[in-house]
Order: C-alpha cells, then sequence, then structure tokens
C-alpha cells in the first residue's frame, strides 16, 4: 500500500478513514515495520465501520475483541463493525498473528484510531448541529433534540487521517464495551456451517492435488514411476523435480492416483530418537557447567510437540490475467506472499493471500508451505488447484514444537530462602525462563545450535508459548522440590521467596479459590501449585490429581487459576482462552510426544498421538484478577504455562514421586513408582 | 458399484448418478456443496466429519455412499428452520462452545444425534458420547455446557 493518503481515500470509495501508523516498537514486531499504516478504520456513508487488519482469527477470538476497542471508542455497536482480516490486497502489511501479540500491541492502535475517527465525526457534528454539546450512542450523534448518524456525517466526504496520537481516549470507567463479556461475533457462522475456512473454497474448474511425499525427511529419491497415475482416465500428473502430484476434480480420485506411483528412497541413517533425544542434545550441544556447590540437581526433559489443529493445512491458488490469488489458512499472510512470489518468480503485487477463518493455528500456521505447492501447482496447470494435507502429512511437515533439556542447581538456606539459582536449558529457548522469585545472582543459561547446525531432523517451531512450557515445568517443579525438602508448604516457601506483587496476589488468589490447605508436601491429597509470567501475564494455578498405582494412570480432577493480564478487553473470550490452554496443556502434559526415529515420523494420525479429549478434562476454574492499571496484555498462551508443574507438583504430592520427564505417560509414573 | 443413489439429505429428496463406494463426506463437500462438514483425520477418529444418519451420528469419511441409500442424511446445514437456530446451535453461541469451529459441525451433529437417543442425558452420558470428537482448542468445558443447556 503505497497509495498517499487522499488517493488512498479514494480508493476506499470515500467516507472516513483513519490510517494508524505506529512505531515499530510498539508494535511489539521483531523486525523493521515499514512506514505504511498498521491498519485502518472506515466509516462509509451509510454508517458502517470496517476495520481491516492484517491479523487473522484461530480461535483466539481477536476477531471480536478488536472490533469491541474499535465500537467502544466509536460509540458504535459491537455488532454495527465489519472485520476485514489478513487480505493482502485490502489490509496493511502485518508481521503476522502469534506470541499473544494481537491485544497487546495492536489493540492500543485500533482505540486510537477509533477515537480520532470519533473526534473528527464529532466535529462535523457540531458543525452540522451548531453545538459542541453532543453525545454520541449506537453511531447517532444528538444535542438532546436533534440527531445525526455517523453515515449522514460520512456522505461525500473524502477525509483521510493519520493517527497522531492527540486523540483522547476513554478512561477504564468510561468503558462500555471494553471489559464486558461480548459473544463472539463469528458465532453464527461457526455452529451453522457457514464460516468460510480454506477448504471449503470452490472455484471454477479446481482440482484437488495430492503430492507425492518422501517416506522420511532427509530421504532423496532414486526412482519414479508415474505411469499407473497417467493412464488414469481425466488424472494430470505433474512432474517437476521435487514436485510431483497427481491432480483430479475429485479429491479421491487424486488419492488413488497418488497410490499408483511408485518410487524408491535413500533414507539417512537415525541419529536419534523419542527415547535418546536429551542425551543426544546433551552430547550435541555443549554447556558449560556451572553449579558448583549446588544441594539440589535435577534434569527436566520433554518430547516434540505436534500443533495439530483439525483443520489441516490447506490452500487453495489461482493465477489470473498475471495475478495469482491464494486463499490459505496461515498465521502469516503477508509473509506467505512473499514466499509465493518468490517461489513463483512474481513480483509481489501480483500476488494477493487472503486469509478466510483459521482452523486452528497454535503456532503451527505461521508456515504455509501447501500455498507454495498449490500456488505452484496453479502456475504450471494453468487450473485453480487445492491442496489440503493428510492427517499424516499434517504429522509429517508440522514445525514441531521442539523437545528440551533443563537441567537446574541450586540452594536454598535454613530459612527456606533460595539462595543459589543456575538454570540451563536445551534446545526450547529461553522463553519464561526468568526465575520470578527473589534469588541474587541467579544465572540463567539457553543453549541452542550453533550456527547453521540443524539439531532436529525435521522442522520445529513455535508452539503455543514456545518453550515456556518446558521451562516453567522445570522451574516450578526444581521450586516444589526445594519446598518439600525443606519441610515447607509450596506454597508458603513460594511466597516467603517471591516479593513481586503481582506475582503473589495471582499465587494467593488461586490458592484460596482453590481452598488451598497448607502443609508440606507429600501430603497424600494429590494437591500442586505453580505460578508464572509470560506475554507480561501473571498466572498461577492449583491442581487436584487421582494417581493410580496399578497403571499409573493420572486424573486429572480439578485446575483453579487466576491470572492477572492488566486490563481485560473481553473476559468471557479471556476465560475462554485460559480454559483453551488448560484442556489443550492437558496433552503434552499427561499424553502427546512424538515418536520418530531420525527423519522418520512414526505418528501419522491421532490413534499414536493423542489429544485431550472430554473424558480428561477436569473441572476449570478461572479467576481473572482485575488490574486496570496495566495495560491489556497477552491472553491467549499465559495459561498453558504452567500446566505441566502444576501436574507434576500434584502427582507428587498424591504418590510421592517427582517426575522429571513430560508427558507423565503411565509407563513412566510406574517406573517412578517403582523405583 | 451401483450407479442410483437415493437418499433424504436435511429434509429433501436427492438422487445421483455415481459411484456408491464414493465416501459420503468427499460427495456431500464436492458434488452436493455442503462444507459445513470436516475433513479432520480421514480415519473415523476425530469427529469433524460427524452427520446424522436415520439419527445415528456417523463419521461421513468412513460412510460409503452406498450405505445411506434409502436413508435419511442430517448435516449442520440442515438444523436451522426457517432462519431460526436449533436450541443446540443456540446453546453453542451462548456458552461459547468453539474457538476457530473447525470441529463445531461434527461436535454439533454428534450431540444432536445423542440428544434424539437420549433427550435428557447425564453429564457422565454426555462426556461419554462426545469422547470420540476431538477439539484441539480445548472448548470441552463449555461444549458440554451447551448440550446440557440444550437438554434441559
Ligand atoms: S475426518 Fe472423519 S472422523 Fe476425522
Ligand atoms: S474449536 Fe477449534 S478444534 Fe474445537
Amino acid at each position: 500500500m503505497r497509495a498517499n493518503r487522499r488517493e488512498f481515500c479514494k480508493l476506499l470509495g470515500g467516507g472516513i478513514v483513519v490510517l494508524i501508523v505506529q512505531p515499530a516498537v510498539l508494535l511489539g514486531q521483531r523486525r523493521d515495520y515499514p512506514a505504511d499504516p498498521n491498519a485502518y478504520l472506515r466509516i462509509d456513508e451509510n454508517g458502517r465501520v470496517t476495520l481491516f487488519s492484517g491479523k487473522i482469527e484461530m480461535g483466539q477470538g481477536v476477531h471480536t475483541s478488536l472490533a469491541q476497542r474499535a465500537a467502544e471508542e466509536l460509540g458504535v455497536s459491537v455488532e454495527s463493525i465489519t472485520m476485514v482480516m489478513g487480505d493482502t490486497d485490502l489490509c496493511p502489511w502485518d508481521g503476522g498473528t502469534h506470541g499473544s501479540q494481537s491485544t497487546r500491541f495492536f489493540g492500543p492502535a485500533v482505540r486510537a484510531a477509533a477515537a480520532e475517527a470519533r473526534t473528527v465525526l464529532m466535529k462535523l457534528a457540531s458543525q452540522k448541529l451548531g453545538t459542541d454539546q453532543l453525545t454520541v450512542a449506537n453511531g447517532v450523534v444528538t444535542d438532546g433534540k436533534r440527531k445525526v448518524t455517523y453515515g449522514e456525517l460520512a456522505k461525500g466526504k473524502e477525509i483521510a487521517r493519520l493517527v497522531d496520537g492527540k486523540a483522547v481516549l476513554r478512561s477504564v470507567k468510561e468503558f462500555k464495551v471494553i471489559g464486558k463479556a461480548t459473544r463472539r461475533l463469528d458465532g453464527k457462522d461457526k455452529v451453522t456451517g457457514r464460516a468460510m475456512y480454506a477448504g471449503d473454497l470452490r472455484r471454477p474448474g479446481m482440482l484437488h492435488a495430492r503430492l507425492l511425499r518422501p517416506p522420511m525427511h532427509g530421504a532423496t529419491r532414486k526412482s519414479l514411476d508415474t505411469s499407473k497415475a497417467k493412464a488414469m482416465a481425466g488424472v494430470t500428473v505433474i512432474e517437476n523435480g521435487d514436485l510431483v502430484a497427481v491432480l483430479h476434480a475429485d479429491p479421491e480420485v487424486a488419492n488413488s492416483a497418488l497410490q499408483l506411483i511408485k518410487a524408491e528412497w535413500e533414507k539417512p541413517a537415525a541419529a536419534f530418537d523419542t527415547e535418546s533425544v536429551g542425551d543426544y542434545f546433551l552430547k550435541n550441544v555443549p554447556g558449560t557447567d556451572k553449579s558448583v556447590g549446588a544441594t539440589f540437581e535435577s534434569t527436566f526433559r520433554t518430547g516434540y510437540l505436534a500443533h495439530a489443529p483439525i483443520e489441516t493445512h490447506t490452500a487453495v491458488a489461482e493465477l489470473k490475467d498475471g495475478r495469482l490469488t491464494a486463499w490459505v489458512g496461515t498465521q502469516g499472510p503477508f509473509q506467505i506472499r512473499s514466499q509465493i512470489a518468490q517461489a513463483l518468480g512474481l513480483d509481489e503485487s501480483k500476488v494477493r493471500v487472503i486469509t478466510p477463518f483459521v482452523g486452528g493455528g497454535f503456532g503451527g500456521k505461521s508456515r504455509a508451505q501447501q500455498a507454495i505447492e498449490a500456488a505452484k501447482l496453479a502456475q504450471i496447470t494453468g487450473k485453480p488447484v487445492m491442496v489440503t494435507w493428510t492427517r499424516a502429512e499434517e504429522f509429517f511437515y508440522d514445525t514441531f514444537g521442539p523437545a528440551a533439556v533443563v537441567k537446574v542447581a541450586a540452594s536454598i538456606d535454613d530459612k527456606g530462602k533460595i539462595t543459589q539459582w543456575d538454570y540451563t536449558s536445551w534446545a526450547s529457548g529461553g522463553r519464561s525462563s526468568e526465575v520470578l522469585y527473589d534469588v541474587p545472582g541467579a544465572k540463567i543459561q539457553t543453549l541452542m545450535a550453533r550456527g547453521s547446525t540443524n539439531l532436529h531432523p525435521f522442522g520445529t517451531g513455535p508452539w503455543r508459548a514456545p518453550g515456556a512450557g518446558t521451562n516453567v515445568f522445570a522451574r516450578e517443579s526444581q521450586i516444589d522440590i526445594m519446598a518439600a525438602a525443606a519441610k515447607i508448604d509450596p506454597l508458603e516457601f513460594r511466597l516467603r521467596n517471591m516479593s513481586d506483587a503481582r506475582g503473589r496476589r495471582v499465587l494467593q488468589t488461586a490458592a484460596d479459590a482453590f481452598g488451598w490447605k497448607g502443609g508440606a508436601g507429600p501430603s497424600g491429597q494429590g494437591r500442586g501449585i505453580a505460578v508464572s509470567m509470560d506475554a507480561g501475564t501473571w498466572c498461577a494455578m492449583a491442581a487436584e490429581v487421582a494417581v493410580d498405582r496399578k497403571s499409573g494412570e493420572i486424573k486429572v480432577k480439578r485446575v483453579v487459576a487466576a491470572q492477572d493480564m492488566g486490563i481485560v478487553i473481553n473476559p468471557d473470550g479471556a476465560k475462554m482462552q485460559m480454559e483453551g490452554c488448560i484442556s489443550m496443556g492437558l496433552g503434552y502434559v499427561l499424553t502427546e510426544e512424538l515418536n520418530f526415529k531420525g527423519g522418520e515420523i512414526l505418528d501419522q494420525n491421532f490413534v499414536t498421538y493423542t489429544l485431550p479429549r472430554f473424558s480428561m478434562v477436569p473441572r476449570i476454574e478461572t479467576i481473572l484478577i482485575s488490574n486496570d492499571d496495566l495495560a491489556p496484555q497477552g491472553g491467549g498462551e499465559p495459561a498453558i504455562v504452567p500446566m505441566g508443574a502444576v501436574i507434576a507438583n500434584a502427582v507428587f504430592d498424591a504418590v510421592g514421586v517427582r517426575m522429571y520427564r513430560l508427558p507423565m505417560i503411565p509407563s513412566r509414573v510406574l517406573a517412578a513408582l517403582r523405583s | 458399484m451401483q450407479h442410483d443413489i437415493r437418499f433424504r439429505l436435511n429434509g429433501r429428496p436427492v438422487s445421483m448418478d455415481t459411484d456408491d463406494q464414493r465416501l459420503l463426506l468427499w460427495v456431500l463437500r464436492g458434488d452436493l456443496e455442503l462444507t459445513g462438514t470436516k475433513y479432520g483425520c480421514g480415519l473415523g477418529i476425530c469427529g469433524a466429519c460427524t452427520v446424522a444418519v436415520d439419527g445415528q451420528a456417523m463419521r461421513s469419511c468412513q460412510t460409503r455412499l452406498g450405505d445411506v441409500q434409502g436413508k435419511n442424511v442430517v448435516t449442520i446445514e440442515g438444523l436451522e428452520r426457517d432462519g431460526k437456530l436449533h436450541p443446540l446451535q443456540q446453546a453453542f453461541i451462548e456458552h461459547g462452545g468453539f474457538q476457530c469451529g473447525f470441529c463445531t459441525s461434527g461436535m454439533i451433529m454428534n450431540a444432536w444425534s445423542l440428544l434424539q437417543q437420549k433427550p435428557h442425558p447425564s453429564r457422565d452420558a454426555i462426556v461419554e458420547e462426545m469422547d470420540g470428537n476431538l477439539c484441539r482448542c480445548g472448548a470441552h468445558q463449555r461444549i458440554i455446557a451447551a448440550i446440557q443447556e440444550a437438554s434441559k
């Protein structure tokens, strides 16, 4: 979007347009942000308010919460706002939807734009009505007697404004929309099956493609025979270097054709597998041993995690008049646009990415290889092409959350104060590895693979709150280990070592709501506690579990979570995210771990990689701590972070054994019980 | 390979001249343009493709077209009546029984079938009947609440 403001306004068809430019730092983007607007808001002559944003909706509810923020400042109902999201032609550039950033960094910009629009509208209204004693409700401005609507005010105007930050924002006390439970705007479409996802697109003449895949990552093809597939009526076979695909109007026929392709592969040897991954990391990413003279030394391990959204990666691409349009289920439409342009040798201006609703992302749809595949095939065949990954492909090409190892060496004094904290994590990053407790001279190091060495035999990437679940599992387990050794109640031990007021408050709130009874662990009650601070949000949890000593099975009975996330925009949406985090979190804690042997992915479906199901979900209670002095913080991820620790701590409290590895599958619990 | 397929779909008669071995899921999504029914696993273990056949929940990714010959098929598109949402759909909205929404059609159809058999199921019965439907977003607690509400 390079047009100047006035041209741009014309382009949109007039009305009042507010462009938002925020410095990169405020938007939390990792790379330089272009000096273009980041979003805009338009009020047309029918009084319709449209908010254009490069963010996407994948279930986190930002579709509704951004609309709420605009509605608040403008004085209109949430329902009167139309959201246009993730369309690279219509929306301004955006760095991608991830890291609980939309609300934190983008929300204020939207509010500022809406406030600016209101200022413009009120000025127009006061000219029209000859007074500035005006109030506005539901898009109607009145002086008590006469009325004028936003639509009437915007009619025939071509006003474009840039947010200059001077527009006065409403204060928390005046909020009418923000902070109120708001039903989601996408609700009706989602319960009727009308909501459009990439796979629901239909283009005239569209073909479904199935691609030949290697049996493992790193394999090279030795031979290829497509003759049988070619002999099938109506099937198009494409052989283009590594890209081998069959296409047909019916996905089932394309699938049968793929089964007829014969290929032989040379497979590399596996360097490590599900069980040996941790030792491999320790050996191949050497760290310095700083654990001198520590009383406690522990090693924690976690496995690779699949994102496993129920919607597999899907895209449709169509090349028309030299322009490629792709409908993609993605978390980063603008990044995908660049990648498609590059892959096809097109200028970026010749590529448009449209993001329909996304059926779950959790970080796994930041990459969209399927869109490049569809785009290439559309270019080669000249027809619109849909690529829908099968579940097996989803498990193969997922960018898995990395496995990790954490070593902690720590000491306490005779008053139960932590005196030493040496913390080293391997392979999954340092997010949420801060100690949080008052330890003088705490040392924290994060070891990743050096240079260009790829440690992992397959793709890895961010998984809901990347690395944070591992780090908090390690830290909060270690805290519990020390509390038990000191014979101090784990809540009391935490409070004794923490001076942060927000941290103390979430802990106390969660404990009170849970009905925490004091006493050192293991108490036999099966209760655990843990606390975390991620994406600016504090979260404390208390949980109750039962452990079956015969089968090794853990049953989570109850989870109470208290969260301080600053100003809460949509309490219902925030609680929904917390519940989602807790339910999803049960997976990486109890059942989920990728089975692999080198580059070979052994899990191909939900049969062996098991997601949380209804019967696993405990009673969940969520509490939002009101903190209106703090700007809104992250909400989509923080509550998944303490899950590993709170359950492991509860297991310890129940049966007196410490679990050092996630997931805590029954065989590992049994092994721990026996030793 | 039979070619004359007839069944009722959302209350209306359908007749098709096609291979009866094709999977209902792809026929619904392709030929019949009803894309509310979703693909999630293709193995009958996620429930995203659930439809009701003669009032029973069926995984359409495991159902051959021939299996619905002469039967009554209801999909998510068939629940609304004269622009009015079914109480289950309404309850899913009220209780926020979805996030990304991709499992939602299957969840609602599975629950709808359950309520056909058992109009007032206990919480345990709901959990048991819904256990084969996966929701990655973790909307479980609210889905249960929505089904309870709709079965009052
Ligand atoms: S797609 Fe049919 S059960 Fe998963
Ligand atoms: S709402 Fe996303 S999978 Fe259930």
